[in-house]
Parts: structure tokens; C-alpha cells; sequence
């Protein structure tokens, strides 16, 4: 039987815990993602959402709990690895490397698919040339697909913000993810950006991508998710459909009734 | 075209003996200074690409110069062999330091880096047995080439600049490819470069490996061609005149990197005149030229040159957007 | 056997002291500035040669040290105005370049003033050693030890009880946040310099009867100095302390138990064992990054 089952999902989490210093930031969180699915991940600040990624991601070394992703486990294993099984990611604070051009960015997403070993490149050998071309067409299909083809050649440190968080989208599509974490991708822009945002990560789910958010803006996260997560305090609130949701007595408790909490 | 400032430097290197064949700065400290660019584009790829400092390089290079020195001295190998034996070592030492301490960051790794020199060099000095102590090594016989045995001055810059120009084509193509790539994503984003599947400690430990093999390499042509070697050509200061060889030159930039080098060696040479004050004279460059061009004397001009062309209206424009909000511009190094 | 070990533990303690002094230094203006300032060690060497040049110029001692000191301080505030401040927020390398610069420049400088010859301070209150049991130490190192002291709980006093004091923590802290309570980052960061070359100046001072100076003294000294710091944890002023201390000793019992021509080896080779271990020295902040 295929590890892939339609019933299996794509990313099982189960029971995951990240503590700092005796804080526990994820106390035990449990959720499941079905390909071609986008979920949002929601909470006030502090309930453990950025945490969640980084530890998805292997940025941290999560204390107990397990991440199938695929039918594989990936919990522990360092970031560089869990790309290659699949998972490309954007920051919440910009992480674009600024001493390149947007296309060289881009590139450097392609970096799984790339070949190229140290001497190949240092004698300039043909397949590296062939690879360089293949690289950089890869590269213009990832930002023809996010509408910034025209901006290749700039250096990415000369775009305006919300450019730059687009730069980011496409480099981590250039790795051909099967699962894209975007860790507030609407965070700075106006209304005009965050509305092609939405349809950008429409296009991005229909090319087969699955799509897992952290956001703030509730129009965006409303507007464009299959599913939501709730955390607080480093748990699941609830999860469903962004309907239930909004109507959840317990999901309206943790952000109204406990806005004093969250208010400095 | 891709590599036309290479041939334009290549043909300017080519033509400078042809045109001045007896000429005491131009032969010989023309060959020093195409010894530094070699140790300089090795450098760079560490410093200016992946972004790590290193401020013990001197060892490597003093890695090559002695394993050339003693294996032809006193076990009568041949030249070429040693000059492999003396990449072979310092490629080896490079692969077992990396790790530890490439670990390392900013300031932590510029004492850890200088403390490996300082050792290497303390040996160099004690172990008086192999290395002939401070008073070093000498009588290293002339390299042979396939037959061809080089020498006088005018030979030596021929093999030093064919050598300069290969580590200048080699780094240009490494940097030209997905691991030059790969090596700046180390230098602008660590996270990142992670998340793109590049496995950053292997990418350090690799380029850390590859510049000490060009030190190493620039050594061994060292001890031949001055067929002496004692340790102070491989202290601390020597370490730390080659990374100002890299930034003064403008960090991230092959050619800068080597006119760094090249500049620098001259300006000794040229300083030499003012006798005592030479130190005073060449502290307050280093300061000057970090605090007034801190990208660099190369690219530093290079950009002022281009904004100046701009502003007669002659550039063609480059930057069709300024850039905007720096609130999302975090110092690409250190994510908050 | 016992009672060298004895007398090697003196003298790396007498050495350590100063690698103590040195290290604070280094401390005090990483605080301040995110800059290791590779100067630092010629702030020493300046000390010492200022106040034999002063004592030579027929200046009683206590007059030429202040003097000195004072010079020494200026040169401090000098250097942070016209080098370091014009070069804030540059990156790592850049700063590691223009304060090894200045350290050349001075150090061009004092070549010039005093040539190439050592020169050496009489000692504070005479030569006669004196007897600890089997070993002997120097009144000298006495001075060594008590002025350390009196400067390491001086520095303690200034940051826990004074004002400028914690303002200058304030800044270590979070330069912005100790800006918006109306703290004159600029004067703090001047007062860290001159803090710090003052305190250069006083050890040279201190250890200018003991070893001989000339114009290349402070490099030694100085990559100690900065050794002591990163062991305690850079920015770690008493980390620096102890840092400075731990390696005066290892180095003293490595010189006479191993061999003395591996001494500065021996200490190195220390700092990178602490340094592979503990990555941010032994009382360093471990940062943890955010992404």
C-alpha cells in the first residue's frame, strides 16, 4: 500500500513540544494537513506560531512529539535535510540574501535540484555551463509565477519591502516544495499588495503546492483558507473551517476576552 | 562577455615585463604582489564570499612554503612533489579545524583563527629540528617544471603571474556557479541558505578547505622562488595584511581582491622610502581608506566613478527603482 | 616539585593580572561599541613608555604615571572620535581593519618618539625578592596584584553604584532603548574609550619595572588581553577577569612544566579548547537567534 493513501495526510504533527528555559512555547501540539490543502495557522502573539515553524522546519530540536511529513519522520533532523524532503519556507523577518540579485536569489532556491560539485565549477566544465542555464530558466519560471520577471537583475537589497517578500515566495518555490510554510507574508504590505498576495497563493495551491500560513490579517487568512489552526499558549484551541471557527465561543474568548492579557 | 576583464588583466600582465624587462619594481615586486594576489582570491572566497574571517591564514601559507622547503632539503624530493605534499597537509589541517571552528562567529572566530596562526607559527619557531628555528631554512633548490628549471627574476614572474592568473580564472568560476551561490547565501543568510537545502557547515568547511590550498599552493612557489624561508614570513601580521589585501581591494570581488593585493604590495614597497615612517604612514591608510572607502579601494572607486558617470548624464541607469522602506532591511548577517 | 608549581602559580598570577586588566579593557569597549578594539594592547605600551619618557624628562614617578595615564586617555578619546565613530555600524572586518590600524599607527609613532630600544621602569619600592616559603615574588608583583584589584573593583563600583556607570551598561544592554531614556550614547561611548585606554595605561605602568618596553610591547599583550576577554565572554567584564587569570596561569604552568618557548601556544591552544567546547567563551550570553 502506498505510504500516500488517499486517507493519509501529507503532515502529521503529534504531540509537539519546544520548550526554552522551562517556558514551554508548544506544549503538546497535534495537527494534520491534507495535500492541496491551505491552512492557516492563527493565535494571539506569543501563542507559539513562528515556534511551530521553526521547529517544523528543524530550526529547533522540539523535545518530544513527532512530524510525519509524507510518511517520513522528520523531527530532528537539521533544516538543510528536511528541504530536500520537501518543505520550502519564507521568514517573518526577511531573510533575502542582499548581496545578490533577485534572479541570483531565486537560483539559490534551486539549489537541491543543482549538481555541481567543486571542481566541475572551478574548471568551468560544459555540464556546469548547462547547468547554469537550467538554474537560471528554473529561476524565471519561479518569478514569471510570482510577477516579478521584470525585477531579475535588480539587487534584491534595492527592492521595495513588499517586493522583497515576493522575492522571498519565489525562492522558496524554485526549490519545488510540496509543502510551503509562509510565516506572515502579508505583514507590511498595503491593501493593493496583500489582495495580489491572495491570488498569488491561490495560483501557488493550484500548481499543486500545499500551503500552511501564520497570519495576522483576518480578511487574507478568511479570504483564502481551506482550514485554520488555533493556537494558545503554546496548544491547539481549535481547528476547522474558517466558519466554525469565527464562530467558536472559545476561539472569541482567547482573543477578546483575553485582550487584557495581550494588550502590553 | 563573461571573462573579459580577466583578458584584459591577463594581456596588462603579459605586456608589463615585454615592456620594462629590467625593471626592478615591475619583475620582482611584480611577482611578490602576484604571490599575494594568489593568497588573496584564496581568501576571498572565505572572507569576502562565504563571510567568515579568518585571521590565522599566514599558517596555511607557511604550511606550503615549509612542506616545500623540507621535503626538497632534506629528503630530496622533487619540487612538484612537495608543492602536492604541502596542499595535501594544509588541505587536511583546513578539513579537521573547519568544523570546530567555522562553529564560530564573528569576533569568537577572528581570536579562534588567530590563535591556530599564533600556534602554528610558535611552532615554525620551536621545533628547530625540522624547521631550522627563527633562523629558518635554507639553500631550497630551484623548482623544476617537466624539465624546466626556473630561474632568474624575470622567469619567476612569468611563473608567478601564470599561477595568479589561474587562481584568478578558478575563483571567477566558482563564483560564477552555484557553489559560489551557495557560499554567498552562507554570508547573507544562514537560515535561509539552510532552508534551500545547502547544508552550511559542509559549504564552510569546503571553502575553508579550498583557500588554504591556494595558500598553501602560493607557499610552495614562495620557498622555491626565494630558496629561503624563515617563520616571520608567516605571522600574525602577515595574516592580517592579507585580509586587509581582500577588503581593501572590496570584499566579494575576485579582482578586487587581487588589486587589493596588488596595491598593497606596492604601497609597501613604495613606503619603504620613508623608513621610520613607514608604520605611522601605513596604520593611518588602514584606517583612511576603511572609514572613507568602506566598500573597498576597487569597488569603492568602481561605484564612484559609475555615480559620477550618472550624474553627467553618461551611465546608463542601473537602479530603475531606489530603494525604499529600510524598515524590512535587517543587517543581513545577524537576523534580530 | 610542589613548591615550583608554587612559584610558576605566583608569577602566572602576577601575569594573569595583567592579561586581566588588558582584557577588561577590551570588555569595556565592546560593551559600549560591538568593536574589539585591537588597540588596545598599545594603550599598554603607550603607558609604560610614556611614563619612562616623563621619568627621563626628570618628572617624580607618581606625577609622570598620571601624566602618562592622561596622555594615554586622550589618545583613547582621540581615537574614538576621529577612527571608530565615523566607522559605526560598519561591518566586523572593517572594524577589526581600522583598529588594527591604529594599533600600527601608534605603534609607528612611538617608534618614532623612542626608536627601536627596550626600556625598562625601576621598580615602585626596590628589587629585594621577596621569600614565600620556597618561592619568591617581586614587591613589584605586589604592585601588580593590589592595583589589579583596586582597578577590577573600582570598574565593579563605577558600573554597579555610579550613574555614568550604569548608563554605560544601559547601552551594552540595548543601545536604542538606553538612547530613548535619554542616555548620551555618543559621551558613553567616549567615556568607554578613554575608560579603557586609561586602564591600558595603568597596567603598562604596573608591569613597566618587571618586563622591558619598547614600541612593539603592546602586541603581545594585547592579543592576551583580547584572549581574556573572549574566554570570559566578550562584553563579560568580569568574565574577562577571570579569563585573564585562568590563561596567566595555564600559560606560566605550561612555560615551566612543558617547555617556555611554547608559552604562547600553550595559551592559545587554550583559548580554542575553551572556544570549541563553549562557543561564546565560558561566561558569554548564548544567544539564541530568531528567525
Amino acid at each position: 500500500m502506498n505510504a500516500l493513501s488517499p486517507s493519509t495526510p501529507l503532515l502529521r504533527v503529534e504531540g509537539l513540544e519546544q520548550s526554552f528555559g522551562g517556558v514551554m512555547a508548544l506544549a503538546g501540539v497535534s495537527f494534520q494537513l491534507d495535500e492541496g490543502v491551505i491552512q492557516a495557522v492563527i493565535g494571539p502573539n506569543g501563542a507559539g506560531k513562528t515556534t511551530l515553524f521553526n521547529a517544523l522546519c528543524g530550526f529547533y530540536r522540539p523535545s518530544a512529539g513527532s512530524i510525519r511529513f509524507a510518511g517520513q519522520e522528520l523531527r530532528g533532523l537539521p533544516p538543510y535535510r528536511i528541504a530536500a524532503h520537501g518543505i520550502a519556507r519564507t521568514f517573518q523577518n526577511l531573510q533575502l540574501f542582499f548581496n545578490m540579485t533577485v534572479i541570483e536569489n531565486v537560483m539559490v532556491g534551486c539549489h537541491l535540484r543543482a549538481r555541481t560539485r567543486w571542481l566541475a565549477a572551478a574548471l568551468r566544465l560544459p555540464q556546469v555551463r548547462r547547468e547554469e542555464r537550467q538554474l537560471r530558466q528554473w529561476a524565471r519560471e519561479a518569478l514569471t509565477l510570482c510577477d516579478l520577471a521584470d525585477w531579475a537583475e535588480q539587487s534584491a537589497g534595492a527592492l521595495p519591502y513588499g517586493l522583497m517578500k515576493r522575492v522571498e515566495i519565489a525562492r522558496a518555490l524554485a526549490a519545488r516544495p510540496r509543502l510551503l510554510l509562509l510565516d506572515e507574508p502579508a505583514a507590511g504590505l498595503n491593501d493593493t499588495e496583500t489582495l495580489a498576495l491572495r491570488e498569488l497563493i491561490a495560483r501557488i495551491r493550484a500548481s499543486g503546492v500545499t500551503v500552511l500560513l501564520v497570519e495576522h490579517h483576518m480578511p487574507l487568512v478568511m479570504g483564502v483558507s481551506d482550514r485554520l489552526l488555533v493556537l494558545d499558549y503554546g496548544s491547539v484551541l481549535a481547528e476547522g473551517a474558517p466558519a466554525e471557527i469565527q464562530a467558536d465561543p472559545r476561539v472569541i474568548a482567547a482573543y477578546l476576552g483575553g485582550a487584557v492579557h495581550y494588550a502590553v | 562577455m563573461r571573462l573579459a576583464g580577466f583578458y584584459g588583466f591577463a594581456a596588462l600582465v603579459v605586456l608589463l615585463p615585454l615592456l620594462f624587462p629590467n625593471d626592478y619594481f615591475v619583475i620582482v615586486v611584480g611577482a611578490s604582489a602576484g604571490l599575494h594576489a594568489i593568497l588573496a582570491v584564496g581568501l576571498n572566497l572565505l572572507v569576502g564570499y562565504a563571510g567568515q574571517i579568518s585571521l590565522g591564514h599566514a599558517a596555511f601559507f607557511g604550511m606550503g612554503a615549509y612542506a616545500s622547503a623540507i621535503l626538497t632539503t632534506r629528503f630530496g624530493w622533487p619540487g612538484l612533489l612537495a608543492l602536492l605534499a604541502g596542499l595535501l597537509v594544509a588541505g587536511l589541517l583546513a578539513w579537521l579545524l573547519a568544523r570546530p571552528i567555522l562553529r564560530l562567529r564573528g569576533h569568537y572566530l577572528a581570536m579562534a583563527t588567530l590563535g591556530f596562526g599564533v600556534i602554528v607559527h610558535v611552532i615554525l619557531v620551536q621545533a628547530t629540528d625540522w624547521t631550522g628555528g627563527p633562523d629558518g631554512l635554507s639553500g631550497i633548490p630551484p623548482l623544476n617544471l617537466f624539465g624546466w628549471t626556473v630561474e632568474g627574476d624575470l622567469q619567476w614572474y612569468g611563473v608567478i603571474a601564470a599561477a595568479m592568473l589561474l587562481a584568478i580564472w578558478l575563483s571567477l568560476n566558482l563564483v560564477d556557479s552555484q557553489i559560489g551561490r551557495a557560499l554567498r547565501a552562507v554570508h547573507g543568510s544562514e537560515f535561509a541558505a539552510q532552508m534551500m537545502g545547502i547544508d552550511t557547515a559542509r559549504a564552510k568547511t569546503q571553502v575553508f578547505v579550498v583557500s588554504a590550498l591556494f595558500a598553501a599552493f602560493a607557499g610552495s612557489l614562495f620557498a622555491h622562488q626565494q630558496a629561503f624561508v624563515s617563520p616571520d614570513s608567516f605571522n600574525l601580521a602577515v595574516s592580517v595584511e592579507l585580509v586587509t589585501m581582500v577588503v581593501l581591494g572590496g570584499i566579494a570581488s575576485t579582482f578586487g581582491a587581487a588589486c587589493g593585493a596588488i596595491a598593497l604590495t606596492l604601497l609597501r614597497q613604495g613606503l619603504v622610502v620613508f623608513e621610520d615612517y613607514e608604520m605611522l604612514i601605513h596604520g593611518a591608510l588602514l584606517m583612511a581608506v576603511m572609514i572613507f572607502l568602506p566598500q573597498g579601494l576597487f569597488v569603492g572607486l568602481g561605484q564612484a566613478l559609475r555615480t559620477g558617470l550618472r550624474r553627467c548624464g553618461l551611465g546608463r541607469r542601473r537602479d530603475r527603482h531606489r530603494s525604499l522602506s529600510t524598515a524590512g532591511v535587517q543587517d543581513p548577517g545577524s537576523p534580530p | 616539585m610542589p613548591e615550583q608549581l608554587f612559584q610558576f602559580l605566583l608569577t602566572g598570577i602576577t601575569v594573569g593580572s595583567l592579561y586581566a586588566l588588558v582584557g577588561l579593557g577590551f570588555a569595556l569597549i565592546y560593551n559600549a561599541s560591538d568593536v574589539v578594539n585591537f588597540a588596545q594592547g598599545e594603550f599598554v605600551m603607550l603607558g609604560a613608555m610614556l611614563t619612562i619618557a616623563l621619568l627621563g624628562a626628570g618628572l617624580p614617578l607618581p606625577l609622570a604615571a598620571l601624566a602618562a595615564t592622561g596622555l594615554t586617555v586622550l589618545v583613547g578619546l582621540l581615537l574614538e572620535r576621529f577612527a571608530i565613530e565615523p566607522a559605526l555600524g560598519a561591518p566586523v572586518v572593517s572594524t577589526i581593519i581600522i583598529t588594527i590600524g591604529a594599533a600600527i599607527f601608534l605603534r609607528g609613532a612611538a617608534l618614532l618618539l623612542w626608536g627601536k630600544d627596550f626600556h625598562r621602569l625601576p621598580a615602585f619600592s626596590g628589587d629585594a625578592p621577596i621569600q614565600l616559603g620556597s618561592a619568591t615574588l617581586l614587591p613589584q608583583s605586589l604592585w601588580v596584584l593590589g592595583g589589579t584589584a583596586l582597578l577590577v573593583l573600582g570598574v565593579r563600583f563605577f558600573f554597579e553604584r555610579t550613574r555614568p556607570g550604569k548608563a554605560l551598561l544601559a547601552c551594552s544592554y540595548n543601545r536604542t532603548a538606553a538612547q530613548l531614556v535619554g542616555i548620551n550614547v555618543r559621551v558613553m561611548l567616549r567615556l568607554a574609550y578613554g575608560l579603557s585606554a586609561g586602564l591600558g595605561a595603568l597596567a603598562g605602568i604596573l608591569i613597566a619595572p618587571i618586563t622591558f618596553s619598547s614600541y612593539e610591547a603592546g602586541v603581545m599583550l594585547g592579543l592576551k588581553g583580547f584572549s581574556a576577554a573572549i574566554v570570559g565572554g566578550m562584553g563579560n567584564p568580569m568574565g574577562a577577569v577571570v579569563g585573564g587569570l585562568l590563561l596567566g596561569v595555564l600559560e606560566s604552568l605550561g612555560a615551566g612544566l612543558i617547555s617556555s618557548g611554547y608559552k604562547d601556544a600553550i595559551a592559545f591552544l587554550f583559548v580554542l579548547m575553551v572556544l570549541f567546547f563553549e562557543p561564546t567563551g565560558l561566561f558569554g550570553h548564548k544567544v539564541a537567534e530568531r528567525v
